[in-house]
């Protein structure tokens, strides 16, 4: 039994979702025999960690602040262990443009690309360069900003007339926004749990939306609104060929403990890693723990082996 | 671990799946969850809010309260401990006749019902009206607090657009020509006449009178929505489509939130007997009274205060306010923005070039700790996306400056942005020694050329 401060809430656009993760693992936790701290993250952060000194923290942030390495800077320097990744993975997942650079490197194949600063177009005239981008991606472009988490913000240019307005959007939220090829198909996510064999994919989910053409952060949160698949029924080999790409996008940013990779199958069974999450949801209807639930680990194994992992790793990472 | 076998945990996705298929199909929810995510962000304390509508309780004074509490207890304290009747208490109906009257209307007692707040009546109204796929013809944009009542039962919501007299009646008169010729009948029209929420702009006489004529002749009702008329800051009162009217065909909600407190919840409906009966079975089912404390407490109130004197500070107070905003709004929003000039009420609505997405500006703008209501939420057919509610109640003058400067710096950003990316506005040139970029920003603020209107829109991710 451990003193366990569950951290959630805070700052970022998916404060409400993280309150969700985070009540629900205190729900496990509790179960499990811990003694529980939840601290909804804020300004006084520090003091509380100090006040209630907690043995390890769950990280169940997402977003800004808890999902980018911030949080976890925080903790390190307090020399609290705590779940999940450690501050350079969480800082590559959560840079999509980064992330992008790193799969094409390593030849993981990833939906060609173009970003840009919001300066670039002020300060350089990348403006000028949108007509060859938009040639070369074709219609429509997925236009999104590089570090939200969820799918806000992100915005399908039909035709050229609609790239402007979407590149404002996206800069509604970060300095730095994508224009992608928009691959057609099935959308999967691959879960990712460390164990004492290494890093296990689970099995694949599929969203299937149920209206809407595009898996959105409204369906994703939504009960009824998306039917989940998993095991996803897919052709021969895809499951396990998308397990080998999650794999290895999860060892090539370096995360740890868990996380979760979204892929995209379009219809030449062609697979494409769209982006990596390195606290990805543990909500009601998220998808790690659907995923875990078909691999017959119930949601207080999973929180009680994240947890583990967290405690044999130590404070430091 | 513990020894003992422990509880199974709760909420696996099998049982989600059942609860799911138990969930009946009105509970589907029209805006996003993401939205409800992100005003919840709006609610932190450094945020400078003009999202909200609340009104300044902090004018009312204590030793008032302290007197009304004291009064109840000491004559009518079981009376207000106890159930009272489902219509309401008769000495609550005579001060409601009080504010009527004020308003230049004349009602019989036995044809009001006192409700849960205004709220309440749009959903009593709604559920004794409205069967799945029928219509309700409301304005558009519509107070945002009604889209998901009209949701929950199913309504299939026309909205007509409006200008600066309000809505367009002749508009309205096209719309029910071209339902009738679809075979359908709406049921009741909605409407906030005066100093509209969001829009804040109030219906001329002439297209009030015309309003009451067409649901005359067309035998439709009227749901009157009149939470500000007292509130007016300059100008004569148009009358009430009640006064009218006479109570044939219009329907009149009001309340107490807006000319004494919000969180006493008391509002009140008069219709037509039949109608009004109907109402006041669906009031039983939904909670057999109204609070019988509250209702004493504003018996108590208006005998022992002055409520019309309370009312006229009010107005005092949201009339600096009001003109504070309009104010800043000319200081600090761009030439392309335009915005209504409400006589009263608490709102004023501002529109911007159609590719500003006012969802996305909302979350630049929480990033300078300012927020508002993006116009998406006013409209049922995905409309209102380049504008947005601002509300001058909530907030002190010093705020409401502060407030509208910032939001202005974020429009200015993204025209300005637009601007380049459209090859409309040359890149700014930033000179080697010029450090302070914000300096830079402001600069690029004065050369934010005319902007040709973009054909189209994205698609929001996710579909409206």
């Amino acid at each position: 039994m451990s003193r366990v401060a569950v951290l959630k809430g805070g700052r970022s656009l998916e404060r409400q979702v993280s309150l969700r993760s985070g009540a629900r693992v205190q729900d496990a936790l509790d179960r499990l025999g811990h003694d529980v701290v939840p601290i909804d993250v804020g300004v006084d952060l520090i003091q509380r960690l100090r006040a209630e000194a907690p043995e390890v923290c769950f990280v169940a942030l997402h977003g800004r602040d808890g999902e980018d390495g911030t949080v976890q800077e925080l903790l390190e320097i307090l020399d609290l262990p705590y779940t999940g990744s450690g501050v350079p993975a969480c800082a590559r997942a959560m840079d999509k443009v980064l992330t992008k650079h790193m799969l094409v490197e390593a030849g993981i194949p990833t939906p060609e690309f173009f970003a840009f600063t919001q300066m670039a177009f002020r300060e350089l005239g990348a403006a000028e360069t949108l007509p060859a981008i938009e040639q070369r991606l074709d219609f429509p472009i997925v236009v999104k900003p590089s570090s939200q988490g969820s799918a806000l913000g992100i915005k399908f240019a039909r035709s050229a007339g609609d790239v402007p307005a979407a590149l404002v959007s996206a800069f509604s939220y970060d300095a730095r926004v994508l224009l992608e090829r928009y691959v057609k198909g099935r959308d999967l996510a691959v879960s990712v749990l460390d164990g004492d064999a290494g890093p296990r994919a689970l099995p694949v989910v599929e969203a299937v939306p149920r209206e809407e053409d595009f898996y959105d952060f409204e369906a994703r949160y939504e009960i009824g609104r998306t039917e989940f698949v998993c095991p996803a029924e897919l052709p021969e080999g895809v499951a396990e060929h998308a397990a080998e790409l999650a794999l290895a996008t999860y060892d090539l940013l370096g995360l740890h403990g868990f996380g979760r990779v979204d892929l995209m199958l379009d219809a030449a069974a062609e697979l494409y890693v769209l982006e990596a999450n390195p606290i990805p949801g543990l909500t009601d209807t998220s998808l790690l723990p659907m995923a875990a639930e078909a691999a017959d680990i119930d949601f207080d194994d999973l929180i009680g082996r994240i947890l583990e992992l967290a405690l044999a790793r130590g404070p430091r990472v | 671990m513990s020894p003992e076998p422990r509880p199974p945990s709760r909420s696996t996705s099998r049982d989600l799946e059942r609860y799911a298929g138990l969930f009946a199909s009105r509970t589907r929810v029209m805006k996003s969850s993401a939205m409800r995510d992100i005003m919840a962000v709006t609610a932190r304390p450094e945020v400078i809010s003009l999202a909200g509508g609340l009104p300044d309780t902090s004018s009312f004074p204590p030793e008032t309260f302290a007197a009304v509490t004291a009064r109840i207890a000491e004559q009518a304290c079981a009376k207000a401990l106890q159930y009272g009747p489902t219509e309401g208490l008769p000495e609550t109906k005579e001060c409601i006749a009080e504010v009527m009257a004020a308003e230049g209307m004349r009602v019989d007692r036995d044809d009001m019902i006192v409700t849960a707040g205004g709220q309440q009546v749009i959903d009593l109204v709604t559920k004794t009206l409205i069967d799945p796929g029928d219509v309700i013809v409301a304005e558009g944009p519509t107070y945002p607090g009604a889209v998901p009542v009209f949701h929950a039962y199913q309504a299939d919501v026309v909205q007509i657009d409006m200008d600066a007299e309000g809505m367009r009646v002749d508009l309205l008169e096209e719309t029910l020509d071209r339902l009738e010729r679809d075979g359908r009948r709406p049921k009741f029209i909605y409407t906030v006449p005066s100093f509209q929420n969001p829009a804040g702009v109030t219906m001329s006489l002439p297209r009030r009178k015309r309003l009451v004529q067409v649901a005359a002749e067309r035998e439709l009702l009227v749901l009157e929505d009149n939470p500000y008329g007292l509130l007016r800051y300059e100008g004569e009162a148009p009358e009430p489509l009640y006064a009218l009217d006479g109570g044939v065909y219009v329907m009149y909600l009001g309340t107490f939130s807006k000319i004494l407190s919000p969180g006493i919840r008391l509002g009140w409906v008069v219709a037509p007997p039949p109608v009004l009966e109907k109402i006041n079975l669906g009031k039983q089912e939904a909670d057999l009274c109204s609070s019988t404390l509250s209702q004493l407490m504003v018996q108590a109130y208006f005998e022992i205060a002055d409520w019309r004197g309370y009312v006229r500070s009010l107005t005092d107070i949201y009339r600096a306010r009001r003109d504070a905003m309009l104010a800043a709004l000319a200081d600090h929003f761009p030439p392309q923005a335009e915005w209504t000039r409400p006589g009263g009420g608490l709102f004023i609505w501002a529109t911007l070039p159609d590719f500003i997405d006012t969802d996305d500006l909302l979350v630049r703008a929480l990033r300078d700790n300012v927020a508002f209501v993006p116009g998406s939420g006013a409209y049922l057919d995905g409309r209102g996306h380049n504008s947005m509610r601002l509300n001058f109640s909530g907030s002190g003058e010093e705020g409401i400056r502060e407030g509208v400067r910032r939001i202005g710096e974020a429009i200015r950003e993204q025209l300005e942005l637009y601007g380049t990316l459209t090859g409309e506005l040359e890149a700014v040139r930033v000179e080697p020694d010029e450090a302070d970029a914000g300096q830079a920003d402001r600069d690029a603020g004065g050369r934010v050329v005319e902007l040709r209107r973009r054909e189209g829109r994205p698609r929001r991710a996710g579909g409206a």
